[in-house]
């Protein structure tokens, strides 16, 4: 027989074992609720509706000329050269927004083409795009 | 004429390291029991040599030598002298010079203030930490050299990033690196303690003075990165769980379990490996930090242009160091008994301990799981703020709880203490007042008040306490104090907060709650470095008729060109007002974003607590030997 010694490690090996697996069970439910899932417009055209779910992020350029503004919101279409979606946003924009310039927008879809916008993101480097957009530019440019 | 005598000092102080490697290791042979002359006298020229070449690179910034292609990058002759000089470690081939820079400093103050220790196991300290200097030394000459030469030379910068030209931006990378960086010495030491067979007691001593130092920096750092983000980034947040925020957090987690178990192996045999695991880990996380920052593997808020190859060499230095560590532990590692009894101090140590492991792997995974989902499935993905706070939050319950009753607790003999006090009494009525007052629902929220509260009262009770006994840990009761302090005024940060955005010209008027914002008027005016437009703002409160006057500005900086919004803030002891405005597509339409931002004052000071007891711990173990 084992020995009380033993006995009570192994008892407490097996709760901190038990314990750590519901821990990480937990975390890992958590962290796929959320998560915020990168699409480009082409993408949205394309997906199934999960993408209307849950909150993304949606990423490209903002379309010359297509900026409007009025006392509550701020529309504008993001486009990645193929499809293209319309955001609506209220709050502030980051110093980087321009039209013609590279943007991430997170907030829900409404429908394949319109999106409601929580936050637009900020980037530091003008000369920095997000990863995400650049290489679906890239792939869109060909 | 600077970038070639750069790279001369530069070279020369690698020589000296790799000289001292060598002088080192022969005079572990050696009978005498006091570390050579010739040691000492190759450290001071190294430290001499290694800050002479990172002055070398701050007058190539001063005087704008633009022959070097790192200063032509980052600097502009315009800018203001302060920001010339701390363009310095603003960019990627600078802060790595700083970086080395301090690797030398603490190893020379390691040489020369550890003194009366083991001979063999100063020398293997020393050793380790010049295997990493030269390492970094020679990755600074072949890939990022900061005195790289430009032909043929421009007569004009490029200029360095406005939203960096900031005073919190020129102090926050030398205190986050003290931070990061200052953990390499108890690496090293850790790596010289196990080959050398030091027992616990001096390994603890020895290691006690540093890890209070990194943590004290490495949490001062952090404040003011945090600062800097509230009035630069214009969110209005003083924390964002981004990628490269979460770096500098989880060598803290670390250094905060290490500085603990430290405490426990003091007193007894105790935690020797757990100790010497713990300094790895913490040195190999602030690599990681280093490596997730600088390879541009992380899609950031903070990310700037990178590159590949950085990251590349990082990671192998990374994998090398990790495994020579492994192999030098499990070679090494002592046996050692763990007995402990439930309800001694150290028991409440290790469940510190346990804590901070479970938040690090919380933060880990939160920010390296889109990196592996990218790399295994290409899906892009980004792990939004309420994973973080949904998770850590109810463990801020028992982790509060635990820090207001596991300090009273004896060394050794298992002694249940009473938890029902006067302190606890106080803290249930303080947060009756409060319940009250707030008319809150969220329960967690009140409950981390609650716990919070309690915390802080028994703080002030203990700090009482000790004007009669001597004995009670003074540093212990600032920085519990502090983070009670902290966990308070976010939780009523979090519930009074106002927020408020719409867009507006010139003469209009908003009304939302008790507030009236007017935008009365809009001026432009050009600096010598930007030009900008200023808008004048009064916000009334209509519940006390009080106004105040707010000025946002947009700049647009010539050098580079680049437009930044400038927040206006009006600090009140106990609440910020915070405006930002932003052009929209140069229309006359302004974006308005009002915030009310409660307790920010006693956040930043909390923290400012928090890291002052670590430094106490530091003064007060210098005046002990």
């Amino acid at each position: 027989m084992l020995n009380i010694k033993t006995k009570n490690r192994l008892l407490i090996f097996l709760s901190i074992f038990v314990l750590s697996i519901i821990l990480t069970i937990f975390l890992f439910k958590t962290l796929r609720n959320n998560v915020l899932y990168f699409y480009s417009p082409s993408e949205v055209s394309k997906s199934d509706e999960n993408a209307f779910k849950n909150n993304i992020r949606l990423g490209g350029m903002v379309k010359p000329g297509s900026v409007k503004t009025d006392n509550n919101e701020i529309k504008f279409i993001v486009t990645d050269y193929k499809k293209e979606i319309i955001v609506i946003y209220q709050g502030t924009v980051p110093a980087l927004f321009a039209e013609g310039k590279g943007v991430v927008a997170e907030g829900k879809l409404q429908d394949k083409k319109f999106f409601l916008a929580k936050r637009i993101l900020a980037k530091h480097d003008e000369n920095y795009m997000p990863p995400e957009i650049k290489e679906s530019l890239k792939q869109n440019a060909r | 004429m600077l970038g070639s005598f750069g790279i001369a000092v530069t070279t020369i102080s690698l020589l000296l390291s790799l000289s001292l490697l060598y002088l080192s290791y022969y005079d572990l042979k050696l009978s005498s029991n006091r570390v050579s002359k010739k040691i000492y006298k190759f450290s001071f020229l190294q430290i001499l040599l290694t800050f002479l070449s990172f002055i070398t690179l701050i007058m190539a910034y001063v005087i704008s030598d633009f022959s070097l292609i790192n200063v032509y990058e980052n600097s502009h002759t315009t800018k203001p002298l302060f920001y010339k000089i701390s363009g310095t470690w603003g960019n990627h081939e600078g802060s790595l010079l700083l970086w080395i820079n301090i690797l030398v400093l603490f190893s020379f103050l390691f040489l020369i203030l550890d003194e009366n220790k083991n001979k063999n196991f100063r020398l293997y300290t020393l050793i380790f930490q010049n295997i990493l200097i030269s390492t970094f030394l020679i990755f600074l000459l072949t890939n990022s050299n900061p005195f790289s030469l430009l032909y043929p030379v421009p007569t004009e910068g490029m200029g360095l990033n406005p939203i960096l030209q900031d005073p919190a931006l020129a102090i926050h990378p030398p205190l986050l690196y003290v931070g990061f960086v200052g953990s390499s010495i108890y690496f090293s030491i850790a790596l010289a303690a196990l080959i050398t067979k030091v027992d616990s007691k001096s390994l603890a001593t020895t290691i006690k003075p540093w890890v209070s130092v990194s943590w004290s920096f490495q949490t001062l750092g952090i404040l003011v990165g945090s600062i800097w983000a509230y009035y630069e980034l214009g969110w209005g947040g003083f924390w964002f769980w981004d990628p490269v925020e979460n770096s500098s957090l989880m060598p803290w987690f670390l250094m905060t379990a290490l500085l603990h178990s430290v405490l426990v192996l003091e007193r007894r045999i105790g935690l020797y490996s757990w100790v010497i695991i713990l300094s790895i880990l913490t040195f190999t996380m602030s690599v990681v930090g280093t490596f997730l920052v600088r390879s541009g593997i992380l899609n950031s808020v903070h990310t700037f242009a990178n590159d590949p190859s950085r990251g590349l060499f990082i990671l192998s230095f990374l994998a090398l160091m990790v495994f020579s560590s492994i192999y030098i532990f499990f070679k090494y590692a002592p046996n050692e008994n763990k007995n402990y009894k439930i309800f001694s101090k150290e028991s409440f140590i290790l469940l510190n301990n346990w804590f901070m492991i479970f938040f690090l792997a919380v933060v880990l995974i939160g920010t390296l799981y889109p990196v592996f989902l990218d790399t295994l499935t290409g899906q892009k993905i980004s792990v939004g703020p309420p994973y973080y706070n949904f998770i850590l939050a109810p463990f801020l319950l028992p982790l509060l709880f635990l820090m207001t009753s596991g300090p009273k607790h004896k060394w050794i003999s298992p002694e249940i203490i009473g938890i029902f006090n006067i302190a606890l009494f106080i803290a249930v009525s303080l947060f009756i007042i409060i319940f009250i007052s707030i008319k809150e629902s969220s329960i967690l929220l009140l409950l981390i008040l609650l716990f919070s509260t309690y915390l802080i009262t028994q703080t002030i009770f203990d700090f009482f306490e000790k004007f009669k006994n001597k004995n009670i840990n003074l540093s212990r009761i600032i920085s519990h104090f502090g983070f009670g302090m902290l966990i308070f005024s976010i939780s009523l940060n979090q519930i009074f907060s106002v927020e408020e955005s719409f867009n507006a010209r010139v003469g209009d008027e908003r009304k939302f709650k008790n507030y009236t914002i007017k935008f009365s008027n809009l001026e432009t005016f050009t600096k010598k470095n930007f030009k900008s437009a200023k808008g004048y703002f009064e916000i009334i409160n209509n519940k006390n008729s009080t106004s105040q006057n707010l000025t946002p500005e947009i700049r647009v900086y010539n050098k580079p060109e680049t437009i930044t919004y400038e927040a206006s803030i009006n600090t009140r002891l106990f609440s910020d007002s915070y405006l930002t405005m932003s052009n929209i597509s140069s229309t006359d339409v302004f974006n308005i974003k009002f915030q009310k931002k409660p307790f920010m004052n006693f956040i930043w000071f909390s923290v400012l607590l928090i890291s002052l007891g670590g430094i106490l711990q530091f003064t007060r173990f210098r005046k002990k030997i």
